[in-house]
């Protein structure tokens, strides 16, 4: 569900702040531009992106807001909240609120990295078949379609099943490996429509090489889409990697959200009370790719304006303006 | 025609990488684990059985790579899956069979609600622009997209379950009960998936209106829209006749995908009630690892969502005549 | 003329024409834009008598088909009405909501428009799409609807039994003619077409022109035709109206704008269409681009491009005044009386 993002930033991608026509590779640094000013003035993308740059501050500097080692089994377990400990204690005596301000760091790290990876992957993937054609693209595009089709948190319980204990790096190549599909579809979509384009033939009449006509060419024209895919991706790995890691997988003794929630579940922390384990961790996954949901929406938004929220507009507000324009006008 | 076709073509191609799939990945994994746990249980399964284990996770076996593989296409064929781990010495088959149903009217029905619902709320949003409807559902919707559903689930537990007493949040149906199909029984099941129901409801709907909203919106802008107006229809005809049903056409394609993600969740939900159905047994098998019980698990899920993306392919070729055309 | 096809002839058909029945008056439409407002079409205002044929020119931009859809109040946002009057047969459309235009609508006043494949439903049949268009103005029987359908489709030079066809399997003429016959239904007082052959090759251009005036001779509607090919409409309208930057810059009878246009654009625009027969001449156009409606310059707004500006054309706008029995929007209009031949 995260993905449904992408479809739309790929119809309008040529429309976009961030889509240029032919040109230089100066385009990308532009269209950056363009779009860090239209996310400052959309109210969801400021939203979002406020959060993440909290989340991102927790990750980098955790020790500022929580004192507690997160692991430390030192304290009173099971205690409900005070001034002392924020969100109470585990059954095991560690602060749970300490455990959830270190928790973003791993959380936060699988997230984008898994995001970068898979956007890399997508991106190599969709644009190799769209642009080299035949039976590249042919091969190429099957391999994404079923990998696409396949319900992807079995194929990812299946995998880490047969695996032996991977810990974090395990994780993330799995989940790189489950979800560029998405994102390489539309890119491939996309290499499509845009490789016919005249300044494309152009390129090639001129001798340039396939790869510069990639890199320079193509790319920056899709940079919209693969910041789109980029945060769709982001949702769905923070999502798959905390369901993997409730199950256990990862590494359960290190610090992370979904393995909070893997603990509390073991403890039986909502039969026996302990509400705030469960919750706690749990919100703050939702916040999380609640977070990267925003800025995609209003990403929708800014690149199809379309779809953004319209005034209703009524004749009678027109007329000042009409006044304004009509100025010397007789009549 | 040529488009049912490509899609049917598609179909058995993807079946077939799955399956493939499912034999070469035990086969590929660094030193396989299926070899330690078969040694133990060595003596007391039936040496069918037994053969079909060693053939679907490549334990023992001396023949070729393709032969195997020709075996294994053979037990697959004939249903012989082999026999659980975690609940022996039932077989997979029948292990499955006692689950399938639940999960089938989870998900199917949820799929269905949030299909229908979350259309109906895209289409007048987008017909109405500006109003509530469009302004807060959607974005209020889309949000939840990204909450983990197995932690509403917990939530759900947790207020409606545990502090309100209000549904029951424990296993498909009453313990107690024997399965049958009576009408009390059926009640009880229904009342035991109304909380695991909604929690992949509420996180799976935001897809559907976003998607609805956004090619309603790109479809209002068309000319027979337009058209329509200037014919002088009335109102819900064109945004029914004209608009809905050209908007939607895209979205069906976008039914495939969303299959996968509902499945998805519905595996870790049904895991958090304890609701006894296939992603129940899913994880049940991973924790005690059952691997004939994973390994056909997975393709039973996997052939599932293939056919629900035929089925909605089958609706496109009926609903969109430009398919139907010869090319 | 046979009894049922009587009944479908408008009652006002019956009447003497009496009255322009379209009297269009200082038409205002402005686009709603972030970069701004900008006024599409300014202070537009003319008379359309019954049964006469209009030809709306310009190039693209400069707000014809604006015009067109804010006569039929088919506007979206970010487009709006902002002032003017549109009478209908002495009703102001302006002031009606959506319900009340539908009585009007189609029965009296209908449209076509420039591509079919866009302007036709592609998930119903051509049938069913005129089957909606007759059961929205109460004609619920299906013998009648059945008969109607074939009739117009027959008056196009269709056959019949492609009622029963998706519009894409029509090849783009059968499109578009079935989409003028589609707008005949109720055989209105008016169809308004948005350059419904621009679409076509040339040949098919021809062809659908002389169907449409053969149409509109026998049938009797008034119709507004706007298209960027002047050379093209000047062969079956009546009265031929140019705009530019959203204004009207000429307007009078066919004959006296073709031959010897008044407006330095009108001139321009003729200019850059060669005729076929007659002597060589150069191949000019009008250098430069359009304004920006969102700043439209003061003074005459074709004062940056005009072949004979002096300095008063940019001092103040300009109005629209008779020259001989055209209306011109030029203080210079002497200048330009080239007459030619074709």
């Amino acid at each position: 569900m995260a993905m449904i993002f992408e479809a739309a930033a790929a119809q309008t991608a040529g429309q976009l702040p961030g889509a240029t026509e032919p040109g230089s590779g100066g385009n990308a640094g532009q269209a950056i531009g363009r779009m860090w000013k239209a996310i400052r003035s959309n109210g969801k993308a400021l939203t979002g992106s406020v959060l993440l740059a909290l989340f991102v501050l927790l990750a980098l500097f955790p020790w500022a807001i929580a004192k507690d080692n997160p692991s430390a089994e030192i304290y009173k377990p099971t205690l409900g909240p005070s001034t002392a400990h924020l969100f109470g204690t585990t059954s095991y005596g560690q602060d749970i609120f300490a455990q959830a301000v270190w928790g973003t760091r791993e959380t936060l790290i699988i997230a984008v990295v898994s995001g970068v990876l898979s956007t890399i992957l997508s991106v190599i993937m969709g644009l190799a078949a769209g642009y080299l054609g035949g039976a590249w693209d042919s091969v190429l595009n099957f391999i994404t379609d079923v990998l696409l089709v396949v319900p992807t948190f079995p194929l990812l319980i299946i995998i880490v099943a047969y695996l032996p204990k991977v810990g974090v790096p395990g994780l993330i190549a799995v989940l790189v490996i489950t979800g560029y599909s998405y994102g390489a579809r539309q890119l491939r979509a996309q290499t499509l429509s845009v490789r016919s384009r005249d300044y494309l033939e152009a390129a090639r009449v001129r001798g340039e090489r396939r790869f510069y006509v990639i890199m320079v060419e193509i790319i920056p024209s899709m940079t919209s889409l693969i910041v789109a895919t980029f945060l769709g991706t982001a949702v769905y790995n923070v999502l798959a990697a905390a369901g993997l890691q409730f199950l256990g997988f990862g590494d359960p003794s290190s610090v992370s959200w979904g393995t909070m929630l893997y603990w509390a579940e073991n403890n039986e922390a909502l039969q026996t009370g302990q509400y705030l384990w469960a919750i706690v961790p749990g919100a703050l996954i939702a916040l999380l790719g609640a977070a990267f949901v925003l800025i995609n929406y209003a990403f929708d938004e800014i690149s199809n304006p379309a779809l953004a929220r319209v005034p209703i507009t009524r004749t009678r507000q027109l007329n000042p303006i009409l006044r304004r324009l009509g100025a010397n006008r007789s009549g | 025609m040529r488009y049912l076709l490509r899609r049917a073509v598609f179909f058995v191609l993807t079946l077939w990488a799955c399956i493939t799939l499912n034999f070469l990945l035990p086969r590929l994994m660094p030193g396989n684990p299926a070899i330690a746990l078969l040694a133990k249980f060595h003596g007391r399964l039936n040496p069918a059985a037994l053969k079909a284990i060693e053939i679907a996770l490549g334990v023992n076996v001396h023949q070729s790579l393709v032969s195997q593989y020709g075996a294994y296409l053979h037990n697959l064929a004939t249903g012989n899956l082999g026999v659980s781990i975690t609940f022996f010495p039932d077989s997979v088959s029948s292990v499955i069979r006692g689950a399938i149903l639940y999960t089938l009217g989870l998900v199917g029905v949820t799929t269905i609600i949030a299909f229908i619902v979350g259309t109906l709320i895209g289409i007048i949003g987008a017909w109405r622009r500006g109003g509530w409807l469009d302004s807060l559902l959607p974005p209020i919707f889309v949000i939840f997209t990204a909450i983990p559903p197995f932690w509403v689930g917990m939530l759900l537990i947790l207020v409606f379950g545990i502090q309100l007493h209000w549904f029951p949040y424990d296993f498909a149906y009453d313990p107690t009960l024997t399965p049958s199909l009576t009408l009390p029984f059926i009640g009880n099941v229904i009342e035991h998936s109304i909380l695991p129901a909604i929690a992949l409801l509420v996180t799976s709907i935001g897809g559907w209106i976003l998607t609805m909203r956004n090619t309603m919106i790109t479809t209002l802008a068309d000319d027979y829209v337009k058209m329509a107006r200037a014919k002088g229809l009335p109102s819900r005809r064109i945004m029914l006749d004209y608009a809905a049903r050209n908007a939607i056409l895209p979205n069906l394609s976008g039914f495939a995908m969303s299959i996968g993600f509902v499945v998805s969740g519905a595996v870790l939900v049904e895991y958090v009630f304890n609701y006894n159905g296939l992603g129940y047994l899913l994880v049940q098998a991973l924790d005690s690892e059952d691997y004939p019980l994973m390994q056909a698990l997975f393709l039973l899920i996997t052939v599932a969502v293939l056919i629900a993306i035929l089925l909605a392919d089958i609706v496109t070729v009926v609903l969109d005549p430009r398919t139907r055309a010869a090319r | 003329m046979r009894t049922d096809q009587a009944e479908w002839l408008d009652a006002s058909w019956a009447e003497q024409s009496g009255g322009p029945i379209l009297e269009v008056r200082d038409l205002s439409v402005c686009y709603h834009t972030k970069r701004g407002d900008v006024l599409a079409v300014d202070d537009v205002s003319f008379d359309l008598a019954r049964g006469e044929f209009l030809g709306i020119v310009g190039e693209s931009g400069c707000g014809k088909s604006t015009l067109l859809f804010g006569i039929a109040q088919l506007l979206s946002p970010p487009a709006a009405i902002t002032g003017g009057s549109v009478r209908f047969e002495g009703t102001n459309l302006v002031d009606l909501n959506d319900h009340q235009l539908a009585s009007i609508r189609w029965k009296k006043l209908s449209l076509v428009m420039q591509s079919a494949m866009n302007a036709l439903n592609p998930v119903k049949t051509i049938s069913a799409q005129f089957t909606d268009a007759m059961r929205a103005h109460g004609v619920t029987s299906r013998q009648e609807i059945a008969d109607r359908s074939a009739e117009v489709l027959r008056m196009v030079g269709i056959d019949p039994q492609h009622l029963r066809s998706y519009p894409h399997q029509l090849s783009g003429g059968m499109r578009q003619r079935s989409m003028i016959a589609m707008a005949l239904l109720f055989t209105p007082d008016l169809v308004i077409m948005d350059e419904p052959t621009s679409a076509l090759d040339v040949v098919a251009q021809r062809s659908l022109m002389i169907q449409i005036k053969e149409l509109q001779q026998r049938l009797g509607f008034a119709v507004i035709f706007v298209t960027h090919d002047m050379s093209l409409v000047s062969h079956f309208s009546d009265r031929l109206m140019v705009m530019y930057a959203g204004q009207v810059a000429e307007l009078g009878a066919t004959r006296l704008v073709f031959d010897s246009p008044r407006h330095p654009y009108s001139s321009g625009l003729l200019d850059a269409f060669p005729s076929i027969r007659g002597p060589k001449v150069d191949l000019t156009g009008i250098p430069g681009s359009p304004p920006d409606l969102a700043r439209p310059p003061s003074g005459c707004r074709f004062a940056p491009r005009c072949p004979v500006v002096v300095d008063a054309c940019q001092e103040q706008p300009v109005e629209l005044r008779h020259v001989g029995d055209v209306l011109v929007r030029c203080i210079r209009p002497e200048g330009n009386g080239v007459v030619r031949g074709d």
